[in-house]
């Protein structure tokens, strides 16, 4: 590998010149060899393709591996269909509207739950950051809400609320703001506080030290939440579209699933694939935008 | 706008220059009887502490002798520190660290919480005076140390404070920019004449700035000497190599530095050890050690 970059030192090069060391010190060895680690011997690395595109060589030899052996039959067609049969279906659904009114009636729904999710965890997190009072009011309760899954509230939400949009909006909400709300507020608490300090010699007001200290410091505790609050909040539309229902890609789902359309079944699962990409790309856009100040943070 | 603690209040102190050579006519700090314990500890045991308006005093100690604590007290962020600590309204303070608003731009860190409406004018004017005018659009995390604390201090300055308090401000920055730094800090203080309270544990740097150098010892000023030496200072001067091995001696440091084991000590060890009057034990009774006497001190 390296051979051709090895150089033998010759030692008579590194004999000691002066006497003067030689009397009271020992004499430092001279290493042996000297490897090249920076030069023009070395190879450089040559980009071929952008690394957008070179993030995509996984999907696209998963759908090669799909197409291939569902094409040599070793994929049962009645049980994984090929990708030309889940296109079709795609098509029809498209045709008669009817993928376009599920995937909608899917997307308001996270969309309040975001909505509500997000406003309530932050409002809780900064009064419990804050305050003292708020922190023994709520984030004890918080972290205990935290342990109870979602979908254990589910015949509850509908005992109290019926089956109407309500129960569906607030289960999607209840994990949205438990995400928000422990993320953001132990950013809150871990605002540097040498940094507060500063402030305060500069003759912040307490309100002055929330809005351009506190708040601007939790910001990347708070999109850590939201990420994995937008990820939450679909997978809680699955469980809240179990909730009786005739719109979203849940009622699509279990459709297709007493019916026996498996290849509407692999549709819905590229469906919650693309979903989940377009709302990772949209927290990276927001980081991108509201994190330029930070060190080191490259978007990509 | 410095911060204001109420009770605790010069009004008279003014902000004007003092002709160079007079003794200040008025005091800008006045500290009496102050003491302060972590624990069982007593780091300020009824300390006494005048400094003039527009005088520069630079106070030296080891690490733990309470020169910072003593200078948090006067930025006003130690409410539990006991006795009386008079000290004026405006008021800034220069870390170690610079403390920049990470996520501010550096012109809005200069002029953070000012409310005039010329703060960006003036900020800019500030930032003309430390030499980073081009820099006001530029995020704090991409400035050397040097630049971030010569930002540091023109938010300090442009705040026209009568108590300028500097907290080992070129600790962290290296042996050439620090003495840049010290030109330029002499530079401004003389332009606009704050009293300045300099913390540090180095000797030169405090003979270099100051018209006073007083030592922290046993939670107390163990020493106060006035600098006399001619301005401009340096290190070579008969004078300053004086007052250095008399600051060191009061501070219990014997500066040698040398390969050798110290146990293998030659006869002339031995009489520059006799011309120690401290004989290697300081006031506090700690053993003296070998040192730099500029090593860097690791933070708080």
């Amino acid at each position: 590998m390296d051979r051709a970059a090895v150089t033998t030192l010759d030692s008579r090069v590194t004999t000691p010149v002066g006497s003067l060391a030689a009397s009271r010190e020992p004499r430092p060895s001279p290493p042996t060899t000297l490897i090249e680690v920076a030069g023009p011997s070395r190879p450089t690395k040559r980009v071929l393709l952008p690394r957008w595109l070179r993030k995509l060589y996984g999907p696209v030899a998963l759908l090669l591996l799909w197409w291939s052996t569902s094409a040599t039959g070793l994929l049962d067609p009645d049980l994984f269909p090929p990708p030309g049969a889940v296109v079709g279906a795609t098509t029809d659904l498209i045709a008669d509207g009817e993928l376009f009114l599920h995937v909608w009636a899917s997307i308001q729904r996270v969309l309040y739950g975001l909505l509500f999710g997000v406003l309530g965890g932050t409002v809780l997190a900064v009064l419990s950051g804050l305050t003292r009072i708020g922190e023994d009011l709520l984030d004890s309760t918080m972290q205990i809400l935290k342990a109870v899954p979602n979908y254990a509230l589910t015949p509850l939400l509908i005992m109290w609320m019926g089956i109407g949009e309500e129960p569906k909006i607030l289960l999607i909400a209840l994990g949205v703001g438990i995400a928000i709300y422990i993320n953001t507020y132990s950013a809150i608490r871990g605002v540097d506080n040498a940094l507060v300090e500063a402030a305060t010699t500069l003759g912040a007001s307490r309100a002055a030290l929330i809005w351009h200290v506190i708040l601007p410091g939790s910001l990347p505790g708070f999109l850590v939440g939201l990420r994995l609050a937008l990820s939450g909040a679909w997978l809680s539309l699955i469980f809240a579209e179990t909730i009786n229902t005739t719109e979203g890609i849940g009622y699509l789902m279990t459709r297709a699933q007493n019916l026996l359309q498996s290849e509407v079944s692999v549709l819905i699962l590229v469906i919650y694939a693309v979903i989940g990409m377009i709302s990772y790309a949209f927290v990276r856009f927001l980081e991108r935008r509201l994190l330029a100040w930070r060190p080191g943070f490259q978007g990509t | 706008m410095a911060s204001r603690l109420p009770g605790d209040v010069i009004p008279s102190a003014s902000n004007a220059p003092v002709p160079e050579g007079q003794a200040p006519p008025e005091a800008a700090v006045v500290v009496t009887g102050v003491r302060r314990r972590f624990g069982d500890h007593t780091v300020l045991d009824g300390l006494d502490l005048t400094i003039g308006a527009g005088e520069f005093v630079a106070m030296l100690g080891h690490s733990g002798s309470g020169k910072s604590t003593l200078l948090r007290a006067l930025a006003g962020l130690d409410p539990e520190v006991t006795g009386s600590v008079l000290v004026p309204p405006q008021r800034a303070v220069v870390f170690q660290h610079p403390r920049l608003l990470p996520w501010k731009r550096v012109l809005a860190n200069v002029i953070f919480n000012l409310r005039e409406p010329d703060a960006r004018q003036r900020g800019y004017a500030a930032l003309e005076e430390v030499g980073l005018a081009s820099h006001a659009r530029a995020w704090p995390a991409t400035l050397s140390g040097g630049e971030a604390q010569r930002v540091a201090l023109a938010r300090a300055l442009v705040r026209r404070p009568h108590l300028l308090l500097l907290d080992e401000p070129f600790g962290a920055l290296d042996a050439l920019t620090r003495i840049k730094m010290y030109a330029l800090l002499k530079r401004l203080c003389h332009r606009y004449r704050p009293a300045v309270l300099l913390v540090t544990h180095d000797v030169d740097e405090a003979i270099l700035l100051a018209d006073r150098v007083v030592v922290l010892q046993g939670g107390r000023i163990s020493l106060d000497l006035p600098v006399t030496l001619p301005t401009p200072r340096s290190r070579s001067e008969a004078g300053f190599t004086a007052l250095r091995a008399r600051l060191l001696s009061a501070l219990g440091v014997e500066e040698r530095v040398g390969d050798a084991d110290p146990r293998d000590a030659s006869q002339g060890d031995a009489a520059l050890q006799a011309a120690d009057p401290t004989d290697g034990v300081d006031s506090s009774g700690a053993r003296s050690w070998s040192a730099v006497a500029d090593s860097p001190e690791v933070s708080r």
